[in-house]
């Protein structure tokens, strides 16, 4: 099958302002007549059911959280970039669009991404008209920080909480229209399938998480933006809750799934404490601005520290390897994620880890006390210092802090076009839970920018183009359609219900993140794959026999929701694998140890793999099908990253 | 999977629905790490039940990263445990001691009916932000975000306020099961911003009489609020309030027209 991505013709500037004319409009006195389905709350469905319903649209909007603040857009604290040029240091609409490119190692198409910085700066407007309360310097006008990938300082923030206080900005807007009678709210109910007639997108089917009734909800347009899927992995940055679940169920229903295998691992996060860990935390990457990455420079003094026998503090300077700045002396310790994290690992591979397991280097700001003082430098970071106290007991004003690497971001998802449609009519998807602009690997400060840009200033032009072509005759769920998905989703929660074995599902799940993180996670073989692809097989196998749930599906039942997860995650699982066998290159988060620079660097193969994945789902235990989109690069010439 | 050597006792409310009864239930927690957090520590116990064909204690929970305002247990007499400014999600087993005791009950409150065991419904303090939290501004504004200076100080404050997770901590510690630190941080934040202006008046009677319908207690200034706040939301983000409040039935014209109608 061809893909097309829709992106318009001519010049890369202004292909946007294009297409925005050449779609198709809705009549003010038409929209009233659409009913369109977004599923989830964060930045980018909250940003777009509050956009769509101001536009006249009637909105239906579901999460599973008690509310839709609590969406895990809230957990981001880093920043958003904007191309604002506000601190005259060269930034550009250009700048910000050819870093991203880059940054991504020019996996992610060329004309979303120029769009992407395009609007980078009304979402900053926008936002700060709502009362979204930035950073500010003391003239008033707003504060910029640098982050991972760029040399300019493009990341607005809010301390290190800048997630909550965007969402809790779209969260203000879709209460204004829930206020208006232009949302209806469903709290608690998560979306189990998606109803399709003729091969458009009608409609889903939801469990209502407090009664257990499963129900169904027809719209003209169903609006994905679920998220990612790095709980994948057990262990991630993610919400506990976070799940694949909305977008598996697109793909089984015809929605391809992109690049599924394009992960990223975030380098600063708190290290593993023991078995019982339930999730991890992320440090966030602003700390790279003055924090120092460094190792011991020799397995003697790193033993050492994992015995207790010496604190970091007394370990002398010249046995230190800063070796981020060492190896990448213009980015230094702010080189992007998958470069950071590779190198983390190495020194864990090479016996110079910390911290007693010994997976772990240090995040350190000594330097920065000595020369901010320690008031400055708590001003700046003064929550994330407190959240890492809290949790290790140590205090990192006074001993470096410990990090590692930890699964946080997926690139991949639903494949979507230039309009952030899927191949299938009427299904759309938005925010993390696409493919579409990140490439192989996002930038620190993207992610929120993305959301919201998909939420607030993509999807409201064209979504409208759609909906004018099919018109706006009611979508009624008295049709068959509905009553078999209900019945399938029925039958699968009847399926889970009835497990009965010895082993709980968190248990599975433990045990896929430990295949999902030993072979397709920062480093990975053919071999590994391989071997990963069986024991998924069978770990599956496994779960279909001897997992047990308990409790009914006619009340609230923590067990069967994580149950339904679980099973999805365990088909998720293998096709990541598959894509990332398929992927014979190594390309920001995907590293194939087959392929690298001589100086250990992802080395790309683009005669062979400048393309988008995407998997076509061809029905239980059968193999899915690849089908490709090449990316064609018209304005910028791909080379070899290099942050040296 | 035990990790510790820690054995505790737990004392744990356990509530089928909204319309059963509940009661204390006693469970064994045995090999607990001192390193988990206070959740992890229910995960272990919840992972026994599930083995042993019981219900999972059921509790709200999701970022576990003291963020989203979702976890709320009240533990031993205090919402979100006994440490000062962190969530129930941050709380570690260090914190309590070998053998102890502990008691776990819901948020308490008329306003917050129980869920399941542990978990409350909390939709009331949704509704009160759906009544007038918000800036009436449409998607699409093309001021400069620049064109706006806001004194740092002003931008601060207004930040302090807005750091409220929503937990609803403040309604579990208060005798009154107020919700005026929870409403006063969104009408403080909006109040001191210049976005906000022009609704300041209204906005505040808008919320405060949401707040009043949904069977909120009021405040008597005892302080538990801010003292049991996870984010340390302070008190004098109630005494704005109230002089908006009084300002708006008193003095303001603005403030007549009912807050939010117009499309």
């Amino acid at each position: 099958m061809t893909l097309d991505a829709k992106i318009p013709k001519g010049p890369l500037a202004e292909k946007w302002s294009k297409h925005k004319f050449d779609l198709k409009l809705v009549n003010p006195a038409n929209k009233r007549k659409y009913d369109v389905i977004v599923v989830g709350t964060g930045l980018a469905g909250g940003a777009a059911a509050a956009s769509l319903a101001e536009l006249g649209y009637n909105v239906k909007a579901f999460c599973f959280q008690d509310s839709p603040r609590r969406a895990h857009s809230i957990a981001a604290q880093g920043g958003i970039n904007a191309a604002k040029n506000y601190q005259n240091d060269g930034d550009s609409v250009y700048r910000l669009f050819y870093d991203t490119i880059k940054g991504g190692d020019y996996r992610a198409r060329e004309g979303n991404v120029y769009r992407l910085a395009e609007v980078s700066v009304n979402i900053i407007d926008q936002c700060v008209a709502q009362g979204v309360p930035f950073a500010r310097e003391y003239g008033g006008l707003l504060d910029n920080r640098s982050f991972g990938g760029s040399q300019v300082s493009r990341t607005f923030y809010a301390r290190g909480q800048t997630g909550q206080q965007l969402l809790l900005g779209a969260y203000s807007a879709l209460n204004r229209q829930i206020h208006l009678g232009k949302v209806k709210m469903y709290t608690r109910t998560e979306m189990l399938d998606v109803v399709t007639i003729d091969g458009h997108a009608k409609g889903i089917v939801t469990r209502n998480l407090i009664t257990g009734a499963v129900e169904t909800h027809s719209g003209h347009a169903v609006l994905l933006a679920t998220g990612g899927y790095g709980n994948v992995f057990y262990l991630s940055t993610n919400a506990i809750g976070s799940n694949v679940t909305a977008a598996w169920r697109a793909h089984k229903r015809g929605a391809f799934f992109s690049n599924p295998c394009y992960t990223q691992i975030h380098p600063t996060c708190i290290p593993v404490s023991g078995d019982h860990q339930s999730k991890l935390t992320l440090m966030s990457e602003s700390l790279r601005n003055d924090g120092r990455v460094w190792a011991p420079k020799t397995v003697e003094v790193a033993t050492k520290l994992r015995k207790k026998e010496i604190t970091a503090d007394q370990v002398k300077e010249d046995d230190r390897d800063y070796f981020l700045e060492r190896k990448y002396p213009s980015f230094g310790n702010l080189v992007p994620r998958d470069v950071a994290s590779r190198n983390a690992k190495e020194m864990v591979d090479d016996g110079r880890g910390v911290g007693t397991s010994g997976f772990a280097v240090f995040l350190d700001f000594a330097d920065a006390i000595k020369r901010l003082g320690k008031d400055a430098v708590s001003a700046k970071y003064g929550n994330l210092f407190d959240m890492y106290y809290q949790i290790t007991d140590e205090d990192p004003y006074k001993q470096p802090m410990r990090i590692y690497p930890a699964v946080h971001y997926t690139m991949g998802g639903l494949w979507v076009d230039y309009n952030l449609s899927t191949n299938v009519p009427g299904l759309y998807a938005l925010g993390e839970c696409n493919f579409s602009d990140h490439g192989a690997n996002r930038l620190g400060a993207s992610a929120l920018m993305q959301g919201l840009a998909d939420g607030y200033f993509v999807i409201p032009y064209t979504l409208g183009d759609y909906l004018a072509q099919i018109g706006p005759k009611p979508v009624d769920t008295k049709h068959p359609a509905f009553e078999q998905t209900k019945q399938d989703v029925l039958a699968r929660i009847n399926k889970l219900l009835a497990l009965n074995g010895t082993k709980t599902v968190n248990e599975y799940h433990r045990d896929l993140g430990h295949i999902m993180w030993e072979y397709c996670g920062m480093a990975r073989t053919e071999e590994g794959l391989t071997k990963a692809k069986g024991l998924i097989a069978e770990l599956r196998a496994d779960f279909w026999k001897n997992a047990k749930v308990v409790g009914e599906n006619e009340e609230v039942n923590p067990a069967l929701e994580r149950a339904g997860r679980v099973a999805d995650f365990l088909e998720l699982g293998e096709l990541m694998v598959d894509d990332a066998l398929m992927r014979r290159e190594s390309c920001g988060g995907h590293f194939r140890l087959e392929s690298q620079t001589p100086e250990g660097e992802a080395l790309r193969d683009d005669d062979n793999f400048a393309f988008v994945a995407a998997w076509e789902y061809k029905g239980d235990n059968q193999p899915e099908v690849l089908n490709k989109e090449v990316l064609d690069f018209e304005f910028v010439h791909l080379t070899q990253r290099s942050y040296k | 999977m035990s990790t510790g050597n820690m054995n505790l006792t737990l004392k744990v409310w356990r509530q089928k629905n909204a319309q059963t009864k509940g009661a204390f239930v006693t469970y064994k927690a045995e090999g607990i790490s001192p390193d988990m957090s206070f959740l992890e520590m229910l995960d272990v116990v919840n992972e026994s039940l599930i083995l042993k064909g019981e219900e999972p204690i059921h509790f709200d929970h999701d970022c576990r990263e003291g963020i989203c305002g979702m976890c709320s247990l009240y533990i031993n007499g205090h919402p979100h445990g006994p440490k000062n400014a962190i969530t129930t999600c941050q709380l570690h087993m260090r914190t309590f001691h070998d053998g102890e005791i502990i008691v776990i009950e819901p948020w308490r409150a008329a306003a917050f009916p129980v869920v399941k065991d542990l978990a409350v419904d909390r939709s009331a303090f949704d509704r009160i932000q759906q009544a007038g939290g918000f800036v009436s501004v449409n998607t699409g504004v093309t001021i400069d975000a620049n064109s706006i200076p806001i004194p740092k100080v002003i931008a601060d404050e207004a930040f302090n306020s807005a750091t409220c997770i929503g937990c609803g901590a403040c309604v579990a510690a208060c005798k009154n099961a107020s919700a005026m630190l929870f409403v006063s941080a969104k009408v403080t934040q909006l109040g001191m911003l210049p976005q906000g202006q022009p609704e300041r008046y209204s906005r505040v009677q808008a919320m405060v009489a949401q707040m009043d319908a949904e069977g909120f207690g009021n405040c008597t200034n005892t302080g538990a609020c801010e003292a049991e706040c996870p984010k340390e939301i302070k008190m004098t983000n109630i005494s704005r309030m109230n002089n908006d409040y009084f300002s708006a039935k008193l003095f303001r014209e603005e403030a007549t027209h009912d807050h939010a109608a117009g499309e």
